[in-house]
């Protein structure tokens, strides 16, 4: 028997021939996170610069003029700030026909923190803010330096947002002002949030978002009613809002936010006030719990000679996109490239405001990281290694809608 | 090598840049002249360009012991502005007095070239204190302009550096740069302002309008922050202690006068507050470095040989005792009297 020529260990399968599409998404994928890992010390630096500027809701002038610096220093186009403070600038496409919105919130949550220093670790960044929404803010101002690095143009334009008035009672006024007033048509957006790397949102929950006021009247029957002022009231509403029935399915829940009244140990307290959201797929049920609340309110205040009344500061429709939606189909094909398991779940960011203007859109995280809430002060934390995967995911979903049909 | 401050320091005259100014010192010429904003060097750009011109080259030493909660950011704020996206500084460099914690690991993950003390010219032995990582920096960076900046700033800002860069690029005459600020303490969890440097309220500023009212026109002379030309620096004996500051300043105010100096603002600066007991410790080594140079200066001729161990109290149940702290506030040459540096940068004395 003739010797056999041993077959090579690693035996190319049609060597030569160009990579799969998986593979040279991959590799794409691999190229866009090396790029963003030597842009590291740049998107830290910012990340810091605009976490260390106090920024809360209807505040954030500061947060927004240092963007817009930022965005002329590179050099981008049509840099500019609208009436309701919203930063803008665009990397112009090569075609310029079609627009793509990436867009983060400026604003945070605590109005008057006591100290909003980030400390650098080893491996992470701790402080206020970091995770909401310092990094997404730095990844707007990074992302037009990693696409120069790459040497990518698009053919769209790429419009680099960051919206004021979100959160609160702010009610995403910054991006729904945008949408109305942009005079450009959006072809779809990416909402950026800081955490977490592999979340997938395109969907998005119904959600009622309201403040009950509970005040003493002004010709008050102290006589026939008691000194007890508007707490006790208060507290009978908040154990009937506990008692309204809520269905598992459609998934629905109230969240008893906040609650503030009084001035003093010693003193009745004139005005108390409740804040709660509530959240549902239904916008029927949403309907329904607004209408029991507001029945609450009438039943106690008819019963106590206090006033009771709801203010809705926000009420958004459930929806959004279909999994099997282009868009979703996409993003996940970057997903899967980078081996992130999508985390898909309905979400209350901005990607309402963009259901709502009828522009496809997704939500999706740059980092992995936690919360830390103490009575009057949030701390967060965020690791620094994953920070290039996500920059490479956003440039990659990016690319893949700008290569290709998403409508 | 045995330092003697009186025959160095006469000798030092002769390579001065410039004389000191013989008509009478008016802060308040001075003050407006050679006192500065951050913010007037925030062009970047132009002052790159003005760097090349000069064919200059920066250095920016940051000493440490045990800084892992500040060196990260320092390293993250000043490398990210001032290198990679305006090449104003060509290298960026922490020098370890030896840290327990992560200082050195941290800091080498973000970018920085870090040393330790006492690896650099390890023949000269081993010292401790910030003014020996700053001596020894000299050797081991490349820069003609170098600065230091502390490394336990909690708000660490670009125009830290080139706010001090900033006049020793506009302005030939100056050679040093000092900082000035706000600076309020970090407390438990918020900040005060404080009304300025407990030391140089308490012990600089009088022992300075007593002796050298001039000096007085530098506002923060303590502060950890500034920049000079290392043909000034590499001329002035450095005390390895809390005395660094304090030295150069009378050295270079001795031997090249005000108008050697400039000043820069840079709003404000927020590090951690030290005990009254430290600060006793930085006051008594300042004074060893003051008094020794106002023996070599010639002011005093019989001044006592000084001590060297601070003696403090603390009450321990109910019981007072003393604490004795040896603080021996030693100088290291200057270094261009140092054969190795003299081979390397190719400068003599």
């Amino acid at each position: 028997m003739p010797p056999q020529k041993p077959a090579p260990e690693h035996a190319p399968v049609n060597a030569g021939a160009a990579p799969s599409p998986e593979n040279a998404c991959k590799a794409r994928l691999e190229q866009y996170k090396s790029a963003a890992d030597a842009l590291r010390d740049i998107l830290l630096a910012d990340l810091i610069r605009f976490g260390e500027i106090p920024a809360p809701t209807f505040a954030e002038e500061q947060r927004i003029r240092f963007l817009a610096d930022r965005f002329m220093e590179i050099g981008l186009d049509n840099v500019s700030i609208d009436a309701v403070g919203n930063g803008m600038g665009i990397v112009s496409g090569r075609e310029g026909r079609r627009n793509l919105l990436v867009l983060t919130h400026a604003d945070t949550l605590v109005k008057d923190p006591k100290d909003q220093t980030i400390e650098v670790r080893a491996d992470r960044l701790v402080g206020p803010f970091v995770g909401d929404n310092s990094i997404a803010l730095a990844a707007l101002t990074t992302l037009p330096l990693l696409l120069e690095r790459l040497k990518l143009q698009f053919k769209s334009n790429i419009i680099l947002l960051a919206t004021t008035r979100s959160l609160e009672r702010g009610n995403l006024e910054g991006i729904k002002h945008f949408l109305a007033n942009s005079g450009r048509t959006i072809e779809a957006g990416l909402c950026l949030e800081s955490v977490q790397l592999g979340r997938l949102n395109y969907h998005c929950i119904g959600l009622l978002r309201g403040d009950i006021h509970c005040r003493l009247p002004e010709n008050y029957n102290w006589a026939q009613y008691g000194t007890t002022g508007t707490i006790i009231p208060m507290s009978e509403v908040v154990n009937r809002i506990s008692q309204i029935a809520l269905p598992h399915r459609p998934l629905t829940s109230i969240i008893l936010g906040m609650i503030r009244g009084g001035i003093a140990y010693n003193n009745v307290a004139r005005e108390t006030i409740l804040s709660f959201e509530a959240r549902s797929e239904s916008p029927d049920i949403l309907n329904q719990i607004k209408q029991q609340i507001t029945d609450i309110c009438n039943e106690v205040g008819a019963r106590s000679g206090i006033k009771l009344s709801l203010d809705v500061i926000a009420q958004r429709e459930p929806g959004g996109l279909d999994i099997a939606h282009p868009l979703v189909r996409k993003a996940t094909t970057i997903f899967t490239a980078l081996e992130l398991q999508p985390m898909l779940y309905a979400t209350t960011s901005q990607l309402s405001a963009l259901r709502d203007a009828k522009i496809p859109g997704l939500t999706v995280g740059l980092t992995t990281g936690e919360r830390r809430y103490e009575l009057d002060e949030i701390d967060e934390s965020v690791k620094i290694a994953p920070l290039s995967e996500g920059l490479a995911q956003v440039v990659g979903i990016l690319q893949e809608i700008d290569e290709g049909n998403i409508s | 090598m045995k330092l003697n401050l009186r025959k160095l320091l006469k000798k030092m005259s002769g390579h001065a840049p410039a004389k000191p100014e013989q008509k009478k010192f008016l802060a308040a010429d001075w003050l407006p002249k050679h006192t500065f904003h951050h913010s007037q060097f925030a062009d970047l750009k132009s002052l790159v360009t003005e760097k090349e011109r000069q064919n200059l080259r920066i250095s920016l030493c940051l000493p440490t012991l045990n800084e892992e909660k500040t060196i990260g950011k320092e390293i993250i704020m000043l490398k990210s502005e001032l290198m990679t996206r305006y090449p104003l500084l060509d290298e960026l460099v922490v020098i370890d007095s030896g840290s327990k914690d992560q200082t050195r690991e941290i800091a080498s993950s973000y970018g920085a070239n870090v040393y330790l003390a006492r690896d650099i010219l390890p023949q000269y032995g081993e010292r401790h204190g910030k003014g020996e990582n700053l001596w020894k920096a000299l050797y081991q960076m490349r820069g003609d302009i170098i600065i230091y900046i502390d490394a336990d700033i909690t708000n660490i800002r670009p125009h830290f550096a080139y706010g001090l860069v900033g006049p020793l690029i506009r302005m030939p005459e100056v050679q040093y740069v000092k900082a000035f600020y706000d600076r309020p303490l970090t407390l438990s969890k918020g900040v005060r302002v404080s009304g300025g440097g407990r030391v140089t309220e308490i012990q600089i500023r009088p022992l300075f309008s007593l002796f050298f009212p001039e000096l007085t026109a530098i506002i923060q002379p303590l502060s950890g922050e500034y920049a000079a030309r290392r043909s000034a620096l590499e001329r002035l004996p450095f005390p390895i202690g809390y005395g660094v500051e304090t030295a150069h300043l009378l050295d270079i105010y001795h031997h090249w006068g005000m108008s050697a100096f400039a000043q820069t603002d840079l709003d404000q600066r927020v590090h951690r507050n030290q005990s009254t007991h430290a600060l006793g410790k930085m006051a008594f080594g300042i004074y060893q470095t003051f008094f020794r140079r106002w023996r070599a200066y010639g002011y005093a001729t019989n001044l006592p040989a000084m001590e060297t161990v601070l003696r403090q109290f603390q009450n321990r149940d109910g019981r007072y005792e003393q604490i004795e702290s040896p603080i021996r506030e030693e100088e290291r040459p200057p270094i261009i009297k140092i054969p190795e540096y003299q081979r390397a940068f190719g400068r003599f004395p």
